[in-house]
């Protein structure tokens, strides 16, 4: 079987790549494969959505090349870094340095305020913020008039948008998005995938996000397609119908076979 | 429901580990002690019963009395010729008499052997057949000769002594050598437990105790088919009803047993009294866990209400869970009890006391009092959170996730505990300024209520008391300092609960602690300042008074300066008994600092006499005034006040006379201690010469001004450990509630932990971050009790103040310091598991939503 090497089609550096990734749970007859020899490339300054229907993997990739859960076999870099051979701590230190985090349940810490929560990762890593980019991307976001304000005290949206600008706050390398829209209204979703965009056209930023909303991805300038744990095709420049379409091949295919 | 209820219970064991263990040891407590009380109650009783068999009737004098004349009424004893008309009785088997006091024996060193408080003499009394039943022989036979004696088997061996070998007894007077004849084993309680006797010829014993001729107690044997009863009215009417006391062998083992039943029943009540204190810790843990259980079961709760479950079978849902884990915890906690109590046996075996054997007693009572405290503290503790799920409204069954406890204000409860808390302060400075016993009644209860107050209060003290020292933990730990100080206060209630059994702990070890060493510093500080002596020559064992011959041999010995006897006398002024020391006049100045307000140390050879300062306040003397006083021995005389000092509590009585006055008014020797001065100051060998004045004397302690110092040091420091030891079984509750509290925030905060994680912060300070909770938690809870406790210390001491010259209240920093430092390793122990888990948590599963 030939794996196809999902490649960025600019000419642009990499910001993550993974290659032959495979992650495998249990083993003889319980095995299950999650992810099967995946090849990918995401490159720098680039919004790329990862779809595909449950249980094919995107999940299982996006943890794996975000450093948050091991795999089996293969290689996955971030930058020049490869994860295989690093140890729970530098693993840890890599994603606090190099990577940002949007999770579809926000995930903020009750006890801080806003602007707390968005200098968190700077604070473990005992980090003073660069002050000029922290106000731009509080600015981006719209939530100059709430940084004193405790999660609880804010919105489901503007919960997610401080989310969004804790993993903007720190310049990382690649920002890794978990459902990101997947608790919020449409309105709401619509602003943290604008902000998302803009910090990739405007601020250069990398950004990979699972989702399974095509509306969503819509919003990324390339979308893969997972099935059964391999990428089975991708999109560039996506339109929501399109993707749409895709989708909906995916579920008539799962009907017939 | 009680399926449900059990189900309930089997499904969350690991959360409702701590809480049986809590009551587990709270139970162990309680009943240990009870199973050790009715142990030793028995087997004691047993053994006074076995001390009384054969005795039909026992005859006890009480000596000679004055009357108003101060002339001597009464026999000495029970001479011999009562004894022949008892034996004349019929029904009367066998007399013998009995005369006892105190007699040492030295080993090679000269060292006293025995446990210094009971070191008996008596005398032999073999009966028809040459024997005495009480005592079995093992090596030669009993004393016939007068300078012969036997000993019991411990102490003839401890001194390695043969049939055949010389023996140096010691009696309150001279030592004197003696052969032993005999070693013998026997019954007798005191000797079981670890004292020495020595037995003497009749007459020896009785020329050394008491007076030739004459018995301090005489026992009876009945013959076959005469009732005691019937023999104790014929004994009646041949002895001095007013000199003595008569009484059946039964009625006196019955006595006996009551005695010791009395005794150690005290003990118990004070066992059970810290058994209390631990019980009372652990209430706060089993409510923490069932707040928490019931918290994370809203949602299923609100569905039994949905489906038709009404608020009364939710709530004793609850409670029948509580009664399965009380039940269980009880059970085991009643087995573990019986089993410290057999451990608690045979440690004090070991440490020397022999304890009288017998099987363990496992009384009914005991078994219902653990079942019944072991099942009632945890439905107690459970009750208020049970009542809160009768309120869960059905439609939370509905709502999404487990809501976090509501923030519910803490208005109400401000006022409350604010209300308490002033309470118990005004009735502790009440206290404080009622002082004396009443007032420190009065403190005992402010304390109870301040205590209250404290607990109510504190979920209101954490926000502050916690956000100060946040700065503080942030500079030093970073971001999980920051975080950790946080957590604690997330939840001010359950802090609180979890802070305040360490608080309750904390204050009873601090208030103990200040007022033991702060009385420790005011003895010790008397000792130093106010006595000179060398030397002090006491009874070995610390009771009894030394012969009058031990002064004179110091006088006449060498290279010895100063010596003056301490004659513990009394006369009457006016109508009351009041307390005179007798001393040395010539001596007395160099070796009491005796600090005159008026007059001068001089009158006292001059035959005046002295008085402190307050009572000749109280009783309007001043120097020249004079005092009439009536002598024990009935002659009155009229004293003239030579000098008012400064007074001595511990050291001299309120009147102070040349010794040889008060000695000429009384026939026994009442010379409590001898204060010694030798040549040169205190040495080696300044006090190898004291002891060699005394010839070496096994039975007499000569103390130097540090062992005096240690005496009452030690005393108070034993004291201290004791309570420290009973205290810390508290305090280990305490800590499984801290190992409670931290395990149920990591569990409400998994989703955050795994957050943390992976934004970044490594695993060794998501445990630092827990580890400092339990630490802040712990340290706040310490604080507030030391707080607490030097407060009450203050409060108790300065009632105090008044009885005691020189008194100051002194704050052992060191050993608060320390208590602070353990309440810290306590959290990081307790944090051990807790943060274990926290940082082996699977990030994965954490961040996704449910």
């Amino acid at each position: 079987m030939t794996t196809t090497n999902y490649a960025p089609h600019t000419a642009q550096a990499v910001a993550a790549r993974a290659t032959q990734l495979s992650k495998v749970y249990g083993q003889g007859e319980t095995q299950v494969v999650a992810l099967d020899n995946v090849s990918v490339d995401f490159a720098q300054g680039q919004f790329t959505a990862i779809m595909g229907p449950s249980g094919s993997g995107k999940s299982t990739l996006m943890h794996c090349v975000a450093g948050l859960d091991t795999f089996s076999g293969g290689s996955v870099r971030i930058g020049e870094t490869e994860l295989s051979t690093l140890k729970d701590k530098q693993l840890t230190q890599l994603r606090r340095d190099k990577i940002g985090f949007i999770f579809q349940a926000f995930n903020l810490l009750p006890t801080l305020t806003a602007l707390e929560n968005i200098t968190l990762p700077m604070d473990i890593a005992g980090r003073k913020p660069d002050r000029q980019w922290l106000d731009n991307v509080i600015r981006m976001v719209g939530l100059s008039d709430r940084l004193s304000h405790r999660p609880t005290q804010l919105s489901g949206g503007q919960q997610q948008r401080v989310a969004v600008a804790r993993a903007l706050a720190s310049r990382p390398e690649i920002i890794f998005g978990d459902e990101p829209t997947g608790n919020l209204d449409s309105r709401s979703g619509a602003e943290v995938l604008g902000f998302l965009r803009n910090s990739v056209r405007e601020l250069g930023q990398t950004v990979v996000m699972v989702t399974h909303d095509p509306v969503a991805a819509s919003y990324a300038d390339r979308v893969i397609f997972l099935a059964d744990g391999r990428i089975v095709d991708e999109m560039i420049s996506p339109s929501a119908d399109g993707v749409l379409d895709r989708m909906k091949a995916f579920d008539a295919k799962g009907r017939t076979s | 429901m009680f399926r449900t209820a059990l189900r309930n219970v089997l499904a969350h064991k690991a959360r409702l580990l701590m809480t049986v263990l809590a009551v587990t040891l709270g139970v162990a407590f309680v009943s240990g002690t009870l199973v050790f009380t009715d142990t030793l109650k028995k087997s004691l009783s047993g053994q006074s019963a076995k001390d009384y068999a054969g005795v039909a009737v026992s005859v006890t004098s009480y000596g000679q009395s004055r009357n108003d004349q101060g002339e001597k009424e009464g026999e000495p004893g029970l001479s011999q010729a009562t004894l022949d008309k008892v034996k004349t009785l019929p029904g009367v088997a066998s007399v013998s008499g009995r005369v006892t006091g105190f007699a040492g024996v030295g080993d090679e060193n000269g060292k006293l052997i025995g446990s210094g408080w009971s070191n008996q003499g008596a005398n032999y009394t073999p009966v028809k057949d040459g024997k005495d039943p009480r005592y079995t022989f093992v090596q030669g036979a009993g004393p016939a000769k007068a300078d012969e004696i036997a000993l019991d088997e411990a102490t003839a061996s401890a001194g390695k002594y043969k049939v055949g070998d010389k023996v140096r007894v010691a009696t309150n007077g001279p030592v004197k050598e003696y052969s032993l004849a005999g070693v013998f084993t026997t019954e007798d309680g005191a000797v079981q437990a670890g004292g020495s006797l020595v037995l003497f010829e009749t007459k020896v014993a009785q020329e050394l105790y008491l007076k030739p001729g004459y018995f301090q107690e005489m026992s009876v044997g009945a013959k076959d088919g005469t009732s005691a009863d019937k023999l104790l009215s014929d004994i009646k009417p041949l002895v001095d009803a007013k000199h003595t006391e008569a009484q059946t062998g039964a009625a006196l083992a019955a006595k006996q047993a009551k005695d010791i039943e009395k005794g150690l029943g005290q003990m118990g009540t004070m066992l059970l009294v810290f058994a209390g204190i631990s019980l009372f810790v652990g209430i706060f843990l089993i409510y923490n866990t069932f707040t928490m259980l019931v918290t994370q079961r809203t949602k299923e709760l609100a569905l039994l209400r949905a489906v038709g479950a009404n608020r009364g079978q939710v709530m004793r849902s609850v409670l029948a869970e509580a009664l399965v884990v009380g039940a269980v915890s009880a059970v085991i906690g009643l087995i573990s009890g019986i089993g410290l109590a057999v451990g608690m046996r045979s440690v004090i075996g070991s440490l020397g006391a022999k304890l009288p054997g017998g099987d363990i007693v496992i009384a009914p009572t005991t078994v219902v009092a653990a079942l019944v405290i072991g099942i009632l503290v945890t439905t107690i503790a459970a009750v208020l959170p049970a009542w809160r799920t009768g309120r869960i409204a059905p439609v939370a069954a509905m709502g999404s996730a487990h809501l976090p406890s509501t923030a519910k204000s803490l208005v109400v409860r401000n006022v409350i505990g604010s209300i308490i808390s002033v309470l118990g302060i005004g009735l502790v400075v009440l206290g404080v300024s009622e002082g004396g016993d009443a007032g420190r009644m009065t403190i005992g209860a402010g304390a109870f209520f301040m205590l209250i107050g404290m607990i109510v209060l504190l979920p209101l003290l954490s926000k502050p008391v916690i956000g100060a020292v946040r700065p503080l933990l942030q500079k030093v730990f970073g971001v999980p300092g920051k975080l950790a100080a946080q957590n604690a206060v997330r939840n001010p209630r359950r802090t609180a609960v979890t802070a305040a059994s360490l608080a309750i702990g904390l204050t009873l070890v601090t208030t103990l602690s200040v007022l033991g060493i702060t009385v420790g510093k005011v003895v010790d500080r008397m000792s130093t300042e106010k006595l000179k002596a060398d030397y002090k020559v006491s009874m070995a064992g610390g009771t009894g008074y030394l012969d009058k011959s031990v002064a004179e041999a110091l006088t006449k010995a060498p290279g010895i300066k100063a010596v003056s006897p301490q004659t513990a006398g009394s006369f009457m002024v006016g109508d009351d008994f009041r307390a005179a020391s007798g001393v040395n006049p010539d001596a007395i100045g160099q070796l009491l600092n005796i600090e005159t307000v008026s007059g001068s140390l001089d009158s006292l050879g001059k035959g005046e006499v002295l008085v402190a300062e307050k009572t000749a306040k109280s009783k309007k003397l001043a120097v020249g005034s004079t005092l009439k006083v009536k002598y024990e021995d009935g002659k009155q005389e009229t004293l003239k006040v030579g000098a008012v000092y400064k007074d001595m509590e511990g050291l001299l009585s309120p009147y102070v006379l040349d010794d040889k006055i008060l000695d000429r008014h009384t026939d026994e020797s009442a010379v409590s201690e001898v204060y010694v001065n030798v040549e040169g100051g205190a040495s080696k060998a300044g006090q190898q010469k004291v002891v060699d004045a005394l010839g070496k004397n096994p039975a007499i302690n000569v103390a130097t001004q540090e062992d005096m110092r240690n005496e009452m040091g030690g005393m108070i420091n034993t004291m201290l450990n004791v309570m420290y030891g009973l205290l810390g079984m508290a305090l280990i509750i305490s800590v499984l509630g801290v190992v409670n509290t931290l395990a149920m925030s990591v569990f409400e905060r998994t989703q955050e932990i795994g957050m943390l994680r992976a934004i970044g912060l490594d695993r060794s300070r998501v445990k630092n971050m827990i580890r400092l909770e339990a630490v802040v938690i712990s340290l706040f809870g310490a604080a507030l009790g030391v707080a607490i406790g030097v407060f009450l210390a203050w409060a108790v001491g300065t009632t105090m103040a008044k009885s005691m010259p020189n008194y100051e209240l002194i704050l052992p920093w060191d050993r608060i310091g320390l208590f602070l430092l353990l309440a810290g390793v306590v959290g990081v122990l307790a944090a051990m598991w807790p943060a274990r888990s926290a940082a082996r948590l699977n990030m994965l599963t954490a961040i996704k939503t449910e």
